[in-house]
């Protein structure tokens, strides 16, 4: 239990509760489908690679900061098989989780609340209807209501908000939308570039930064991460409040340990 | 990995037989949570609003996810707020619960159960516009806590991480067990008598939220 840090507490090296504060969050997206992870084939360990329960908790074993479960199913049965899904990792691990995917009413949240996720997402229902922002907002907290948003960095230079997994486009600036959906009662923002997603090159430090700098909520940083460099790039320079990766900690390029000892090393604050 | 394995590492018999762990019921979020954690350390709780259950009860939780006075009013109307204040078996208020028992809260002015010599305040960052060396409000995620004293805290060691999630705060006082820098030092912990209070979320706080819930049990 954190004795590396009660050990430099102890030898003074730290002050008192650390003049930091709070730290930078590392959060690995298990992608769903049908209850069942789609990507993590590379999980020797695993007695199950395809168990969002089981993938999950050994995220959080090895010192993830939040989980993120995006269900990408798309059937009538979904939401049934959703909220047992939500159920169960409820149930087996110990640290906070979102759950997005398709949600679009406060119905749809209620009952992944009262199964025990700890924050929703939703991103295309919301920009369709604004009003779902703060319904939600009002019926079960700013904190539950994570706002994604996945942007496209256009020839003429603007950031426009996509919908439908980045199939369809729309006029409307990132950056405006995100002002919007946080005035509207949206506590964070998960930001993903288009341009950078797959790439492995990066994440979006100009766009990351600027949300991260003008709104007042935390903003999680998605897409490009390849290596442990860029993570320390997009919490120093995109002032991101916290990044989120799939396939790197799927197929281990990273591992999450590894990871939060270069960006202690690089002077991030993490927990550790 | 062995997902079961820590269920069976820790078991607590009530003394109480029926009468057990209880989870107060009101109208405020995050209670299964609560339950839920209680379940993968091996305990069974049961969530209710009846005043005789809870009063019989051996241990008392009151979590909370919400707003101040609306949960206040609720709490009154069902008379559990008297039910609350005298309680004489260990009780842990979480997050909102913590800070309605304190004297008095900031958010819509509300009135609170007194039971903590504490003021909750609203976390003041300097503008709107928020630069990057700035504190968002909320604080949502992981901070440190530390000075920690009594017994919730055996076995955790001094500046251990824990998950955070609110804007409103309480003061440090002569109950406060444990201290926690955002934008400046405050209460993350708070006791009186038989009374506990942690403004984290121990239920969402890996395993040192785990001991600090084991402790509490074992109070």
């Amino acid at each position: 239990m954190d004795k590396e840090v009660n050990k430099e507490y102890k030898s003074g090296s730290l002050s008192k509760g650390g003049f930091r504060g709070l730290t930078k969050r590392i959060i690995p997206c298990l992608d769903i489908k049908d209850g069942r992870t789609v990507k993590g084939t590379n999980f020797v360990n695993l007695r199950d690679a395809g168990d969002a329960v089981e993938l999950g908790a050994l995220y959080a074993q090895q010192g993830a900061d939040e989980l993120v479960f995006l269900d990408i199913t798309a059937t009538i049965e979904k939401r049934k098989t959703l909220s047992k899904l939500v159920n169960r990792i409820a149930h087996h691990i110990n640290i906070p989780f979102t759950v997005g995917g398709g949600i679009s009413s406060v119905d749809d949240v209620s009952v992944l609340l009262q199964n025990g996720a700890d924050k929703i997402s939703i991103n295309t229902s919301a920009f369709k209807n604004p009003q779902l922002i703060s319904d939600l907002a009002s019926e079960f907290g700013s904190q539950c209501v994570v706002l994604a948003i996945d942007a496209r960095q256009e020839e003429d230079g603007e950031w426009y908000v996509y919908l439908n997994g980045g199939r369809t486009k729309t006029n409307k600036i990132c950056f405006d939308w995100a002002k919007h959906g946080v005035m509207l009662g949206a506590g964070e923002i998960l930001l993903t570039s288009m341009n950078h997603d797959g790439t492995k090159q990066g994440f979006a430090i100009d766009l990351t930064k600027q949300l991260a700098e003008n709104l007042p909520v935390p903003v999680i940083a998605s897409g490009g991460g390849g290596t442990m460099q860029h993570f320390v790039d997009v919490f120093e320079n995109g002032k991101a409040d916290a990044a989120l990766a799939a396939s790197i900690f799927h197929f281990k390029e990273i591992a999450i340990p590894e990871l939060k000892t270069f960006l202690k090393a690089k002077n991030i604050n993490v927990r550790l | 990995m062995n997902l079961v394995q820590h269920k069976e590492s820790f078991k607590v018999s009530p003394s109480g037989g029926e009468a057990g762990i209880v989870i107060i019921k009101y109208n405020a979020g995050n209670i299964q949570s609560v339950l839920f954690a209680l379940e993968r350390i091996g305990i069974k709780a049961e969530v209710t609003d009846d005043i005789e259950k809870i009063g019989l009860a051996d241990k008392v939780i009151f979590p909370g996810v919400g707003e101040a006075s609306t949960a206040m009013h609720y709490l009154k109307e069902r008379g559990l707020d008297k039910v609350l204040k005298n309680l004489k078996q260990p009780v842990l208020g979480i997050c909102l619960g913590m800070q309605l028992m304190c004297k008095y809260s900031e958010e819509n002015a509300t009135d609170c159960l007194g039971i903590f010599d504490a003021q909750v305040k609203k976390f003041r960052s300097d503008s709107h516009r928020v630069q990057s060396s700035a504190f968002k409000v909320p604080q949502i995620g992981w901070n440190r806590i530390y000075d920690l004293k009594t017994d919730l805290f055996s076995g955790v060691p001094e500046n251990s991480f824990c998950y955070f999630v609110h804007s409103y705060y309480a003061s440090l006082g002569e109950h406060t067990i444990a201290t926690t820098n955002y934008i400046e030092s405050y209460s993350s912990g708070l006791q009186k008598d038989n009374f506990y209070g942690v403004q984290f979320h121990p239920e969402k706080s890996a395993e040192v939220g785990e001991q600090i819930l084991k402790n509490f049990l074992t109070l």
